[in-house]
């Protein structure tokens, strides 16, 4: 990743100054002091598309500012990879799934691949942050190595498929810690298991406001109706995400409110199933005028940032969610969100405070009703979300989490840790 | 006076820490009151720390119903009103340490065990996760040494010097009060008594530390105010 002035940095710290506030930035120079020029090395999949790559492209540079030495490097896999990956993430949100044995020696070969062409990075880093199963096996191996190395699980495992878990779990179980989005998400692990939501940077084109005109643009560049009330959701075409049942909760409300329905995703390198589900998405809109799916490029973040600040009402109806940002994204424009009744979306929605939480698509459609007929609770929610996104789940909040854990880590079991002058 | 970390010692300015919380999963999760009675006896002391304190440094709506985790889990997960009531109204400071709190806690839902017909459970997806907490604290550099220069400052103090100062000092301290009340009661004399009394008097319980850090700042704003007319 390419490394941005010092100026630039400071100038960085500043801005989330202004978006936050002077202590919370003085906090996390406080506690990034004992670990200043530290080497940290994150890896994942992909640098484009996904809440990890996002919340990378903005973590590494804060870690950065703070004094760290932080870098992000990817790891490359051929299209078995990533059809293998693919069924981890499955299996681990609880569907049945086998993977072939050749696929799974496919996954070492190409871990084993990446070690070797990341190796000096690997064994030279303090603390090595490997982000989801694809490259868990990098761990064992590095016999080399170093630094402490932390395995971060992104997605909902409450309920894994167990053969899958079994397999995978060899892999982590010699990491120094875990992290997990969610207390319903760890696994039984020899090694401490953290507990850090997602977050998301307020800075970004995906979050900054936007001048009106910009908001207004949706509009005509997505043949959408002003005059319609508008309900959007923004995912990937993921089946775990319900797009169908999205479109089923907006045909069963239409029938008594008049109103739209924007599906916006893109597509994720790592995911090779993304077009599948889009073809049965547009198969359930069946052309109907106002279901709008689009289909955006990765950096159509100005696009989304709009669409989400267009819209009356945000979605998120996911069957199993490890955070699900878009939430948070939604939130933070002032939207109450309904969202599905799993994993991370209920720290974000708090039932009938910052949104509602629904199982079904009745039930969805029941609250978007009810929003668009009583638009002074529309608004109070709204009010509500953007608050509770400012004190919870902004990257500042992450970052510190980050630093406590990596002070954490290096002072062994204690609870209480002191740090700096006395 | 010297409190249990030496913090605070007599005539010593105050010297304005700060820290940060991070929570760990213990691995222990039950589904019902029985399993959670005994859950409760084997815990580390840590996990009765985080559910009555550490929640006001993790994510938080800013009107919680019951005041730890525990009652919220008996009201929420195991829908038993009554429980929840008897769990929110144990006072932690009422114990000499977290080992009473835990005594008192079993006693409380061992009692209702015996008095229910049934054990109450929780759904599948609605288990009580045993949780703890890492806290690293470090020393802001910041120090007053009389009340009146500290009092344009505490506005300025960042939530997590406001949680290690009124909250956790609760826990931490042998007095069971605040950091500011220790301090001023070095003073010699009864000059600052009242602002003393004003202070143990807050109840924390069901504000969020911005609320507290406004409310602390707020009672020392109005004594020394009454102490210049």
């Amino acid at each position: 990743m390419k490394r941005q002035s010092k100026q630039s940095l400071q100038n960085m710290l500043a801005e989330y100054e202004a978006v936050t506030s002077p202590n919370v930035i003085h906090q996390l120079e406080q506690l990034a002091a004992p670990l200043k020029g530290a080497k940290v090395l994150h890896i994942n999949s992909t640098k484009e598309g996904g809440g990890v790559a996002e919340i990378l492209h903005k973590l590494i540079p804060l870690k950065q500012a703070l004094g760290i030495d932080a870098d992000w490097e990817i790891i490359n896999g051929n299209q078995e990879f990533y059809q293998c990956t693919k069924g981890f993430h499955n299996a681990l949100q609880g569907m049945n799934q086998s993977i072939s044995e050749k696929l799974l020696r496919n996954y070492e070969k190409t871990n084993k691949e990446n070690a070797e062409r990341l190796n000096s990075k690997l064994k030279d880093a303090d603390f090595v942050f490997i982000h989801d199963p694809q490259p868990a096996p990098l761990l064992k191996l590095t016999p080399k190595r170093r630094g402490k190395w932390i395995w971060r699980f992104h997605i909902d495992a409450s309920k894994p498929y167990r053969n899958v878990w079994k397999y995978l779990r060899e892999w982590i179980i010699p990491y120094d810690a875990s992290i997990f989005s969610l207390p319903e998400f760890a696994q039984p692990l020899p090694h401490p298991q953290y507990i850090i939501a997602p977050s998301i940077d307020p800075l970004s084109e995906k979050n900054c406001p936007l001048p009106e005109h910009e908001i207004d643009n949706v509009f005509s560049e997505f043949n959408l109706d002003p005059e319609l009330p508008l309900i959007t959701q923004v995912s990937r075409y993921d089946r775990f995400k319900d797009p169908v049942g999205v479109i089923e909760a907006y045909k069963l409300a239409s029938k008594l409110t008049p109103l739209q329905l924007v599906l916006a995703g893109g597509g994720a390198s790592d995911d090779p199933e993304g077009e599948a589900v889009l073809n049965e998405v547009k198969q359930a809109s069946n052309g109907a005028p106002n279901i709008h799916v689009l289909l955006l490029p990765a950096d159509a973040n100005r696009t989304i940032n709009a669409l989400q600040r267009a819209s009356d009402i945000v979605l998120q109806k996911s069957i199993r969610e490890g955070f699900g940002l878009t939430v948070s994204e939604a939130m933070w424009k002032g939207k109450p969100v309904i969202g599905g009744d799993t994993g991370g979306i209920r720290l974000q929605v708090i039932d009938h405070y910052t949104g509602f939480l629904v199982r079904t698509p009745e039930g969805a459609a029941l609250r978007t009703r009810y929003l668009l007929h009583r638009r002074d609770k529309l608004e109070e929610m709204g009010m509500r979300a953007k608050r509770f996104v400012r004190e919870n789940f902004l990257i500042t909040r992450h970052i510190r989490e980050y630093l406590t854990l990596m002070v954490g880590l290096t002072s062994g079991d204690d609870e209480r840790i002191n740090v700096g002058k006395s | 006076m010297t409190n249990a970390t030496g913090d605070v010692q007599k005539k010593l300015p105050f010297a304005v820490k700060d820290c940060a919380l991070i929570t760990i999963a213990t691995g222990i999760k039950v589904q019902n009151l029985k399993e959670f009675a005994v859950a409760l006896k084997d815990v580390p002391l840590g996990s009765i720390y985080h559910h009555f304190w550490g929640r006001l440094l993790r994510a938080l709506f800013d009107e919680p119903e019951y005041n730890n985790d525990f009652a919220s889990w008996a009201s929420r997960g195991l829908h038993d009103k009554s429980l929840a009531e008897h769990l929110s109204m144990v006072i932690p400071t009422d114990y000499k340490d977290l080992e009473g709190l835990r005594q008192e806690m079993v006693e409380v839902v061992e009692q209702h065990l015996d008095e229910s017909e049934y054990v109450p459970w929780a759904k599948a997806d609605q288990q009580f996760h045993f949780l703890k907490s890492q806290i690293v604290i470090f020393d802001t550099g910041l120090r007053y040494d009389h009340p009146a220069e500290l009092v344009s400052q505490i506005k300025k103090l960042s939530t997590g010097s406001i949680y290690y100062h009124f909250i956790d000092a609760r826990n931490r301290t042998e007095e069971r009060h605040d950091d500011f009340s220790s301090w001023l009661n070095g003073f010699d004399g009864d000059e600052f008594n009242e602002l003393t009394r004003n202070l143990c008097g807050m109840d924390p319980y069901f504000s969020s530390l911005k609320e507290i850090r406004l409310n602390v700042s707020n009672i020392f704003q109005k004594f020394l105010k009454k102490g210049e007319q």
